[in-house]
C-alpha cells in the first residue's frame, strides 16, 4: 500500500471528493503525514483551510495516488507542518492571514497576503474578525556581520513586470540573503469566487495568472467536472490540448528571449517576440482571444476550430519550424550569453525535489514530474511526448528545458491537427445531471502549465454556484528556491536568476 | 555562425513593422480639452512612459510588453518605457488597484514630475472588472489617482493601446 493511501485509509472518507480521495483524520495521522514529507516519502501539493479545518493535498515521492487529507480544527489551531517540512511554511502563513487557523510550533508566523490594509482580518472565515489595526513593519529575516548593507527593491519595479519586495542583504556585490516579500497583488480572488455561480467563477480562476489563464480554466473546469461527473466529448479534449499547448509555446518563447534579454542579448528576444506575435495571432484567428482566456469553460469548451482557424496554427506551426533552430543554434555557439547563463543561479536537485517545484525549474533540476505524463489526462493519454530533465539546475539549463519544450509542443500540436475528432465541443449540461442537486460535491485538479502544474480544488452549493474553491499556483514552491540560488551570486545576476524562474505574482496572490 | 545567419536574414528579409491605425477623432478630441497647450509645447512628440501593476493578472502586462516586437515598434513614435517615474511623462496602470498596492501607487504617482497623465490599461484598471467589490480592491485606478485615458479590454490587444497612445501623443502635440 502506497503512503498516501495507507494514511487515507486511517481517516474517515469523504466520498464527496472527486477524483482524489480525502479523508478526515486526527492530528496523529496529521502529524505522521508532516514526517513523511519532511523525509522526502510525501510530496507537498497543496495546504489550504476553510474556517474549522485544514487540508493537506499529496503526491506519493513516485508521483502516484494523489490524496487529500482533513484535520479539523475547532479551536482554530492544527498541527503546523512548516515546522518539519519548510514548503509549507508561506503557505501556512497566508491560511493564518485569510481564514484565521493557526499553525501551532509554526517557525514563522508573520504575516504573508495580509498587509494590513483590507480593513478586516481573516476574510474567508465566516465568522469575520476586526481590522487588525496598523501594520507592525515587516520584519524581515535577519542576516548579521560586519560591512552587510540592505538593497530594497520594489514593489514598484523598474520593468514591465509585476509587483512584489525584494530586500536583499550584501555584501559589496555579494547577496548575502535575499528574501522576497509578496501578497501586493492579493485581489481576493478566492473569496470573490466562494458563493459565485459557476460561470462567474471560472472567468476569475481565468484571470488567476493572465500567462496561464488556458492551465487555470483547465484545471477549474476539470475539477467542476470531476465533482459534477460529466465527461465532456472528445472534440473538447482535442480543442484544450491544443490551446494549452500554444499557452506552453507562447510563454517559452517569449521566456526564452526574455531570459537573453536580461543578459544584454537583446537580439534573441527581438527574433522570439516575432515568433511570439505570430503564435499569438495565430490563437487570436483560431479562438479569438490572443491569450483564449475564457475559452476552456466548465463542460468543454467554449469555441470550436473552424478551417480557418486551423489553417492559422498549421502556418504557424511550419513558421516557428523553419525560424526556431537557428534561434537554439544563436543561443548554443553564442559563448558571451553563455558566461553569464551557465553555473549561475544553480537549484541543488536535492532542493528541487523537497520542494516539489515544478515546470521547467524542478526539470532543470533534476525532477521529472509532468502531470500530464504522472497524473495523466485527456488528450495526453492519447499522445506521444517526452518531458526533458537536466541537471545541472542552472540558469542555463532553465532555457535548455524550455527549449525542449518547444519542440514537444510543436510535436503534439502537430500529432492533434493530424486527428482531429468531430462532434460537439462542449458537453450537454443535462448529460451530467446539471449543477441542481450538486450541493457538496467536491472536485480536484491539477493540470500542467507551461511554469508547473496547477492545483485546483472545489466544494459546489446550491444553485449551480461555488461554495468554496482554493487555486495553488506553482509558484508557492518555486519562490522559496529562487532566493536560495542567488546566494554568494553578484547582486547584478538577479534579474538573469529571476527572469529564469519567472515566478508567478499574481497567481501567488491571487 | 548563427549570429551571422540571423542578422543577414533580418537585413534582408524586409520590415515586419506595421503601420498604426487611423486615431479615432472622438477620443482625440475629449483627450485635446484635458491638456493644457503649454504642456503640448514642452513635450512635443515624445513622451516617456512607466508602466504601474496595480494589481493586475499580468495579462495586460503581456500585451504592453508586444507593443515593443517589431510588428508595433512602440518606439518610433518617440514613445518609451523608462524605468523610473521620475522620468516619467504617463503612467501606464494595469489593475484593479489592490489595497495592498494603493499605497505604492499613490507614491509613483507623486514621484512623476508634472505635465503628467495617467492611463488606466485594461478592464480591471477601468472599475475593477471582475475584482470589483471585494475586501482586497479600491476599484479602478481613478480610485486612487486621476485618470487621463482608459484603454479597455481584457486585455486590451497590442493595436488597442497603440490607438491610446497615439491619440494622447496627438493631444498633447497639437494645439
Amino acid at each position: 500500500m502506497s503512503v498516501t493511501a495507507g494514511l487515507i485509509a486511517r481517516g474517515a472518507r469523504v466520498e464527496a471528493c472527486r477524483p482524489w480521495p480525502r479523508s478526515i483524520v486526527d492530528a496523529v495521522v496529521w502529524r505522521e503525514a508532516a514526517g513523511h514529507l519532511a523525509r522526502g516519502a510525501l510530496i507537498l501539493t497543496g495546504l489550504w483551510g476553510e474556517p474549522g479545518r485544514i487540508h493537506l493535498a499529496l503526491i506519493n515521492a513516485d508521483y502516484s495516488q494523489p490524496a487529500i487529507l482533513t484535520l479539523d480544527c475547532p479551536d482554530g489551531r492544527f498541527p503546523s507542518v512548516g515546522q518539519r517540512h519548510a514548503p509549507a511554511i508561506r503557505l501556512e502563513r497566508a491560511v493564518a492571514d485569510i481564514v484565521g487557523l493557526v499553525a501551532d510550533d509554526a517557525p514563522d508566523t508573520r504575516p504573508w497576503l495580509d498587509h494590513r490594509r483590507w480593513g478586516l482580518a481573516h476574510p474567508q472565515n465566516g465568522s469575520g474578525g476586526d481590522a487588525a489595526g496598523p501594520a507592525a513593519p515587516y520584519r524581515f529575516l535577519a542576516a548579521e556581520g560586519d560591512s552587510l548593507h540592505q538593497i530594497a527593491v520594489g514593489p514598484v519595479h523598474a520593468g514591465v513586470i509585476e509587483p512584489g519586495h525584494f530586500r536583499f542583504t550584501a555584501n559589496g556585490e555579494t547577496i548575502v540573503r535575499l528574501e522576497a516579500r509578496l501578497g501586493y497583488v492579493h485581489r481576493g480572488l478566492e473569496s470573490l469566487a466562494a458563493g459565485a455561480a459557476v460561470e462567474r467563477a471560472a472567468a476569475l480562476a481565468a484571470r488567476a495568472s493572465g500567462d496561464s489563464t488556458v492551465a487555470y480554466s483547465l484545471a477549474f473546469a476539470r475539477a467542476v467536472e470531476a465533482a459534477l461527473g460529466v465527461e465532456p466529448p472528445p472534440r473538447a479534449h482535442w480543442l484544450r490540448g491544443l490551446m494549452a499547448e500554444f499557452e506552453r509555446l507562447a510563454n517559452h518563447l517569449g521566456d526564452i528571449g526574455a531570459v537573453c534579454n536580461d543578459a544584454a542579448f537583446v537580439l534573441m528576444l527581438a527574433h522570439t517576440g516575432v515568433l511570439r506575435e505570430r503564435v499569438l495571432r495565430a490563437c487570436a484567428v483560431a479562438f479569438g482571444h490572443r491569450l483564449m482566456m475564457d475559452r476552456v469553460v466548465p463542460g468543454g469548451a467554449a469555441v470550436d476550430l473552424d478551417p480557418a482557424g486551423a489553417a492559422a496554427l498549421r502556418a504557424v506551426v511550419g513558421e516557428v519550424r523553419r525560424r526556431f533552430p537557428v534561434l537554439v543554434a544563436l543561443y548554443d555557439e553564442t559563448t558571451s550569453l553563455q558566461d553569464r547563463t551557465v553555473g549561475t543561479g544553480r537549484v541543488a536537485p536535492a532542493l528541487a525535489r523537497a520542494f516539489g517545484a515544478g515546470g521547467f525549474v524542478g526539470r532543470a533540476s533534476g525532477r521529472a514530474f509532468d502531470t500530464r505524463r504522472a497524473l495523466p489526462y485527456r488528450p495526453y493519454t492519447m499522445l506521444e511526448f517526452e518531458t526533458p530533465v537536466r541537471e545541472a539546475g542552472d540558469v542555463d539549463a532553465r532555457l535548455w528545458i524550455r527549449i525542449e519544450e518547444v519542440r514537444e509542443s510543436l510535436n503534439l500540436i502537430e500529432q492533434l491537427l493530424a486527428d482531429p475528432p468531430t462532434g460537439p465541443c462542449r458537453a450537454d449540461p443535462a448529460a451530467g445531471g446539471g449543477t441542481g442537486d450538486a450541493k457538496g460535491a467536491e472536485g480536484v485538479a491539477l493540470v500542467e502549465g507551461f511554469r508547473g502544474d496547477v492545483l485546483v480544488w472545489l466544494r459546489l452549493g446550491a444553485d449551480g454556484r461555488v461554495d468554496r474553491c482554493h487555486l495553488r499556483d506553482p509558484s508557492w514552491f518555486q519562490w522559496p528556491l529562487l532566493e536560495v540560488c542567488v546566494e554568494g551570486a553578484i547582486v547584478a545576476d538577479f534579474p538573469l536568476c529571476n527572469k529564469s524562474f519567472n515566478c508567478s505574482y499574481a497567481g501567488h496572490d491571487l | 555562425m548563427p549570429m551571422f545567419t540571423v542578422l543577414l536574414e533580418s537585413l534582408t528579409g524586409g520590415p515586419l513593422t506595421e503601420p498604426a491605425a487611423p486615431l479615432d477623432d472622438a477620443r482625440l478630441a475629449a483627450l485635446a480639452t484635458r491638456l493644457d497647450a503649454a504642456a503640448r509645447r514642452r513635450l512635443g512628440r515624445s513622451l516617456a512612459l512607466r508602466h504601474v501593476d496595480a494589481g493586475s493578472c499580468n495579462g495586460c502586462e503581456l500585451e504592453i510588453h508586444a507593443l515593443s516586437n517589431a510588428f508595433y515598434d512602440l518606439e518610433r513614435f518617440g514613445l518609451r518605457f523608462v524605468a523610473s517615474p521620475r522620468h516619467a511623462d504617463v503612467l501606464f496602470v494595469t489593475g484593479a488597484v489592490t489595497r495592498n498596492m494603493r499605497e505604492a501607487l499613490e507614491r509613483t504617482y507623486n514621484a512623476t514630475p508634472s505635465p503628467k497623465w495617467v492611463v488606466a490599461v485594461g478592464d480591471c484598471a477601468f472599475d475593477g472588472g471582475f475584482f470589483a467589490g471585494g475586501y482586497a480592491c479600491a476599484g479602478g485606478v481613478d480610485a486612487a489617482v486621476p485618470v487621463d485615458l482608459h484603454i479597455r479590454g481584457c486585455p486590451p490587444d497590442p493595436a488597442a493601446l497603440l490607438e491610446g497612445l497615439l491619440a494622447l501623443m496627438e493631444s498633447s502635440a497639437s494645439p
